[in-house]
């Protein structure tokens, strides 16, 4: 059992708690995620690691509230327990090198950007942040993306916060002017990610994406996480668990990924109107 | 008295009563079956069934207690050799192994050792509730990664003998493949749980949601204090055929289907967890894992599940006794074909038809067998123009896996072969002291049983090795 130490609601919808876990806590680098269930009849679910504190062994989740195992989570509260919590998994995101990087983040993918982008800071690189999100209450982490960014753009679909308009507006304008960036780390919905790397092909940046499938063990047994690379002519299939979750976008089928994610789609939507009206209930 | 040339029938649920449901197949013996069973064993005396028994069990000793009545007695000598009992006699390849060996056999069918193991462990966990009595601790520390099968077994022996063992689970139950590989209907998890608990009563701990490799590294185990570490974390990443169409929705490795169904408990109606049910199902290969994908896709409730190999009936490995329980249950043995393809639902008007993308049939040729390989083994060949296509809706891709890299890539001075399987001796010590392994980790895909006699070995190295440092 490991213990929600703290909650902290970030918008409607996306919520931040701090688990105990001191052998994460430990280990987890900006990049990595855990797996967590919440009862013990419940599914397993990866969540990117949002930052982690090794003196009070205490590890930070941030989620969007999506489906039935989201919403039991967000119905937990500070001080009680939750059933499984294992990691850090995946690889840590790669830094080395790099010295002016372009973090590009949307939505909850945010939360998965914001460790990246104060990484990299703390390395001492240059940090250009650019988060959109679809309107002014879905926006989260400015204070976090101001403190570790040397420039941040917020942008908004609707234009009710920030800029109006998608992250590759501000990302395009700016690799137009000549901006130089080692790399560009994009994080956020698969259409998105798959935008910004068409985006930034024509100047030949690398752009890494950080993937989010769906996910059993996260340890490379289930091979439920695979996606398709395309290198060289070559398909390649790379189970993201233990290969990724980040992978060079050039190389990454995002449609196909994108058509995988929706598997369920049904029985996710089924199961968080199922779990609301348990709550609604109670 | 002439002896009675047919084992005794093992009782089962009907066929068409069990496909449609997750009990256990296997009823069990009564003791009057079994007891009439054991008076079969001719009590060899060079025994050539313990020869055959990688954990070499004291066969004729143990029937010898069930012919006189003494079932716990029958227990306590299957102990001494076997951490799971109950296990082994559920799941173990008997017919090509202790049961080969078997004198009766030459002229009769052999003695139903399994059967007995099996009778007299699930006779025990009924019937006995006091715990084993606790060793007296030895002082030693032993670390043993995965709870499967080898794990078990290596942290069993170890702890009868007064060993501090832990062993570290990455999921959240501990088993290993016997919790989210082999089926409820063919290995119920109550009796996995009651065999960990025997151990934990031994004083074996058992720290789950620790993966070695990740959370903690082989390294850092012996700087916490452990002198000795068993790896046995099992067979990893399923393979792919690398044909066009696996990344449909619909298509699974075995993996990943069964540890929806088993571990996640996706059979159940009020599962978290989602699993794709009913309509048409192929399972692509031939081995024990296939057959358990292709039953549990008939229970979940599959109108029609195949199976599809590229060799023949004779070639098939699967277990014979699984082979039949799959076809008397129903599943439609598509033998030399091989699939090329998996097709997919594109609809051209509408690219957000949300039946977009899911599998819809998958194209298979014929094959004939060829020419024997360096193995013996006649190799398929495809017959030219013979391409169909199978109906289906859900593929689960059952043709084995390669082992895991998590802990080769972060223990300096641990080799692995080729195929990435750890290299060990004959004593299951690895290329770095202290650190030993056995199972579908060293092997690669391979029976429980064998894994367990790898703990075995392992364990008996272990004690050598830290009593004599």
């Amino acid at each position: 059992m490991y213990k929600i130490v703290r909650k902290k609601s970030l918008n409607k919808t996306v919520t931040q708690m701090e688990i105990e876990a001191p052998l994460v806590a430990r280990k987890g680098k900006p990049g990595q995620f855990i797996i967590l269930r919440v009862d013990s009849e419940g599914e397993r679910i990866p969540l990117t690691i949002a930052g982690t504190n090794p003196k009070e062994g205490t590890v930070k989740i941030i989620f969007q509230v999506v489906g039935g195992t989201t919403t039991k989570l967000n119905n937990k509260n500070e001080g009680e327990f939750i059933e499984d919590f294992v990691g850090p998994l995946g690889r840590a995101t790669h830094t080395e090198g790099i010295q002016k990087v372009c973090i590009v983040g949307g939505g909850v993918g945010c939360a998965i950007a914001m460790p990246v982008a104060e990484e990299f800071h703390r390395l001492g690189a240059s940090v250009t942040s650019i988060v959109g999100f679809r309107d002014e209450n879905l926006v989260i982490l400015e204070d976090e993306f101001k403190a570790c960014s040397d420039k941040l753009i917020i942008m908004t679909d609707d234009g009710s916060y920030g800029r109006h308009g998608n992250v590759t507006v501000p990302l395009k304008e700016m690799l137009e002017a000549g901006e130089q960036f080692d790399m560009i780390i994009t994080i956020g919905p698969l259409i998105m990610m798959k935008f910004v790397t068409l985006t930034a092909q024509p100047f030949g940046v690398p752009v890494t994406a950080s993937m989010n499938p769906i996910m059993i063990d996260g340890t490379g047994m289930c091979g439920g996480c695979r996606l398709t690379l395309h290198r060289d002519g070559e398909r390649i299939t790379k189970f993201a668990c233990v290969d990724g979750p980040e992978f060079n976008a050039y190389e990454i089928d995002f449609d196909e990924a994108m058509s995988r994610g929706r598997m369920y789609a049904d029985f996710e939507r089924h199961s968080y109107e199922e779990t609301c009206n348990l709550f609604k209930k109670a | 008295m002439a002896i009675n040339p047919k084992k005794h029938e093992m009782p089962t649920q009907a066929p068409d009563v069990r496909a449609h449901n997750f009990q256990e197949v296997a009823l069990g013996y009564t003791s009057e079956m079994a007891v009439s069973e054991a008076e079969r064993c001719l009590n060899c005396k060079n025994q050539p069934c313990v020869s055959g028994c990688p954990v070499n069990i004291h066969i004729p000793e143990f029937i010898d207690y069930i012919k006189k009545g003494d079932f716990e007695g029958a227990y306590q000598e299957i102990s001494k050799s076997s951490s799971l009992p109950a296990v082994c006699g559920r799941v173990c390849p008997q017919e090509t192994q202790c049961e080969s060996k078997c004198t009766l056999g030459v002229k009769f069918e052999p003695v139903g050792i399994g059967r007995l193991e099996r009778f007299v462990a699930d006779w025990h966990n009924e019937n006995v509730t006091e715990n084993p009595v606790k060793p007296v601790p030895n002082g030693h520390r032993v670390a043993v990664v995965g709870s499967g099968p080898s794990g078990l077994t290596c942290a069993g022996a170890l702890a009868k003998k007064g060993y501090d063992v832990t062993v570290y689970e990455a999921l959240h139950t501990a088993g290993g493949v016997l919790v989210y590989g082999i089926p409820e209907f063919r290995l119920p998890k109550t009796i996995v749980a009651k065999e960990v608990d025997t151990l934990k009563a031994l004083g074996v701990r058992i720290e789950t949601n620790v993966v070695i490799g990740k959370t903690l590294t082989v390294d850092e185990l012996f700087e916490m204090g452990f002198e000795a570490v068993f790896i046995g974390s099992g067979a990893g990443l399923p393979s792919f055929m690398n044909i066009p169409g696996e990344s449909l929705k619909g298509v699974y490795s075995a993996n990943e289907f069964l540890t929806r169904s088993n571990l996640m408990k996706a059979y159940r109606e009020d599962s978290d967890t989602p699993i794709m049910k009913g309509g048409k199902v192929a399972v692509v290969g031939g081995g024990n894992v296939a057959m358990d994908a292709a039953r549990t896709a008939l229970r979940l409730g599959a109108e029609k599940v195949y199976i599809v190999y590229r060799r023949s009936m004779e070639e098939l490995p699967a277990r014979r006794e699984e082979v039949e329980h799959a076809e008397e249950e129903g599943v439609d043995f598509q033998l030399l074909r091989n699939p090329v393809e998996i097709l997919g639902f594109q609809n051209p008007e509408d690219p957000r038809d949300p039946r977009n993308g899911f599998v819809t049939s998958m194209r298979c040729v014929k094959m004939e067998l060829g020419e024997p390989d360096e193995k013996g083994r006649r190799k398929p060949v495809v017959i030219p123009g013979s391409e169909y296509e199978l109906e289906v809706d859900t593929v689960v891709m059952s043709i084995g896996t390669s082992p895991n890299p998590l802990i080769k890539d972060t223990t300096n001075g641990l080799e692995v072969n080729a195929r990435g399987g750890i290299i060990v001796n004959e004593e299951g010590l690895t290329s770095r002291e202290s650190v030993y392994a056995g199972g579908d980790a060293v092997t690669g895909a391979a029976t429980v049983i064998s894994a367990m006699g790898a703990g075995k070995t392992a364990a008996k190295a272990i004690d050598d090795y830290l009593m004599n440092n």
